[in-house]
């Protein structure tokens, strides 16, 4: 690609595998833990937690050079603010149904860890255009996760993908349900959703044993 | 104050906000290899949760809520800020952070030398906001209530940091298959534990409606047989009470 340079792709295809914020840098966990019950949910949620942190990325970047180091998390902190307000209006108008499933999650995207750790690792030390990448990829990053967990506990827990159901009628009995399989009630309690990010974890770490931890 | 106990065991345990709804996983997971940091933590956020919640109850009660400036005059009674929510709440949670971080290294440094360092990390725990959008979003009713709501989820999170400390601590000399070390164990024993707290969920309906049906029993005096398909359906009942409940306190499970 002419427009990235091979630096500036690295930027983006980084996290999303060798250096994933959720799996390997362990942030923003509380958001990918919390709505992945849906599909519908988890992809809207990433592409919220997308525009947050590359536009917020952008405007710290640019005013790296003016904040004073000791308020600068107050400064983070009513920028990430700004943004998020911005997001929850447009969701309350455009999606109501969806921004009532989000609640207050939407409003906790403010302390969502990914977006102040790209902050304070990236764009206080480099230039809008490489933090707005750096933005996008890690909030890639961190939609891939939040997707493949919301795929998972939504096909499983209850049988349809984005409310659309796949694999027949569980109550006439159409479809998979024909031959006797049953929706596993386990996938939609909050406790499953550790254990699926648990085992997304293992998986990675045993195709990667280079990111294997030390107890 | 009834609702005060109902409610203070209610966020401990039913509503715990590690195991419920994911609140402050980061520093959760981050802080939570040795015991010791753990309680520095957890009493931090008991403290700032005790502290902002209420102080955002006010916010909310006479600034953000629909009508809240009615008390400036009639002319303002028609105003809604609760778009301005999320922005005040975070400014008083990092002001009030400040103010304690300043005020503890001033009259006592030794508590500071053992708590200090965890305190600018609590104001981007999204527990301690998580408390202050809970509250609004549960309408919690007067100044006393939300003080023990912040002050109960902030035990519920320090037990829950406690726990996973106490057990990582312990894991370490137990064989774990290599990928799964550190994190992935983490996040698999959590799990766990949130399975085992949901169990707690009974707890409040459940017992209540046990001491009545006994004494239904004593009074009527119905044969056995029929005292047990009660009893079955006081159960089922139960149980979808107990989902509607969990249902209306956390909208993520629709």
């Amino acid at each position: 690609m002419a427009l990235l340079t091979k630096k500036d792709a690295n930027l983006i295809k980084d996290p999303l595998a060798d250096n994933n914020p959720i799996t390997i840098q362990v942030l923003g966990i509380c958001s990918a833990l919390a709505i992945t019950a849906e599909l519908k949910a988890s992809v809207v949620m990433a592409i919220s937690v997308m525009f947050v942190l590359g536009l917020g990325n952008v405007v710290i970047s640019l005013m790296r050079n003016i904040i004073p180091s000791k308020i600068r998390i107050i400064v983070q902190l009513i920028v990430v603010a700004t943004l998020v307000i911005i997001v929850d209006q447009v969701l309350k108008a455009y999606a109501y149904d969806l921004s009532k499933t989000l609640a207050v999650f939407v409003g906790l995207i403010i302390t969502n860890c990914i977006i102040m750790g790209r902050f304070e690792a990236f764009a206080l030390g480099n230039g809008p255009w490489r933090s707005f990448l750096d933005g996008i990829g890690n909030s890639l990053g961190y939609g891939i996760i939040l997707v493949i967990v919301g795929f998972f506990r939504e096909l499983l827990g209850s049988g349809t993908l984005g409310g659309i159901p796949v694999l027949g009628d569980p109550i006439e009995k159409t479809g998979l349900y024909s031959i006797g399989y049953e929706n596993n009630g386990f996938m939609i309690i909050p406790p499953a959703a550790l254990i699926v990010v648990g085992i997304i974890i293992w998986v990675q770490r045993s195709r990667n044993p280079a990111l294997v931890e030390e107890n | 104050m009834l609702e005060h106990i109902e409610l203070f065991f209610r966020s401990i345990f039913i509503d715990n906000m590690v195991f419920a709804v994911f609140l402050g996983m980061c520093s959760y997971l981050a802080v939570s290899k040795k015991v010791a940091t753990a309680v520095g933590l957890g009493a931090a956020v008991i403290f700032v949760l005790a502290v902002t919640v209420p102080m955002n109850w006010l916010l909310d009660k006479y600034l953000l809520q629909d009508g809240a400036l009615a008390w400036l005059g009639p002319e303002y009674a028609d105003y809604n800020l609760s778009f301005l929510s999320f922005i005040l709440f975070i400014a008083t949670i990092a002001t009030m952070v400040q103010l304690v971080e300043i005020v503890v290294e001033k009259f006592s440094p030794s508590l500071y030398n053992s708590l200090g360092i965890f305190l600018p990390l609590i104001a981007v725990n999204c527990a301690i906001l998580g408390g202050s959008l809970f509250m609004q979003s549960r309408q919690i009713e007067t100044f006393g209530l939300a003080f023990n709501y912040g002050l109960s989820s902030g035990i519920g999170w320090f037990l829950a940091i406690l726990a996973i400390a106490a057990i990582r601590e312990k894991i370490r000399y137990s064989n774990v298959p290599a990928p799964l070390r550190g994190l992935g164990i983490t996040f698999i024993i959590t799990g766990l534990m949130g399975i085992g707290f949901q169990s707690f969920g009974g707890m409040l309906t459940g017992g209540d409606d046990a001491a009545e049906e006994a004494q239904e029993t004593v009074n009527l005096e119905t044969p056995k047989v029929e005292q047990k398909e009660t009893s079955a359906k006081k159960v089922a009942d139960n149980n979808s009470e107990i989902d509607e409940k969990e249902i209306s306190y956390n909208d993520v499970k629709k």
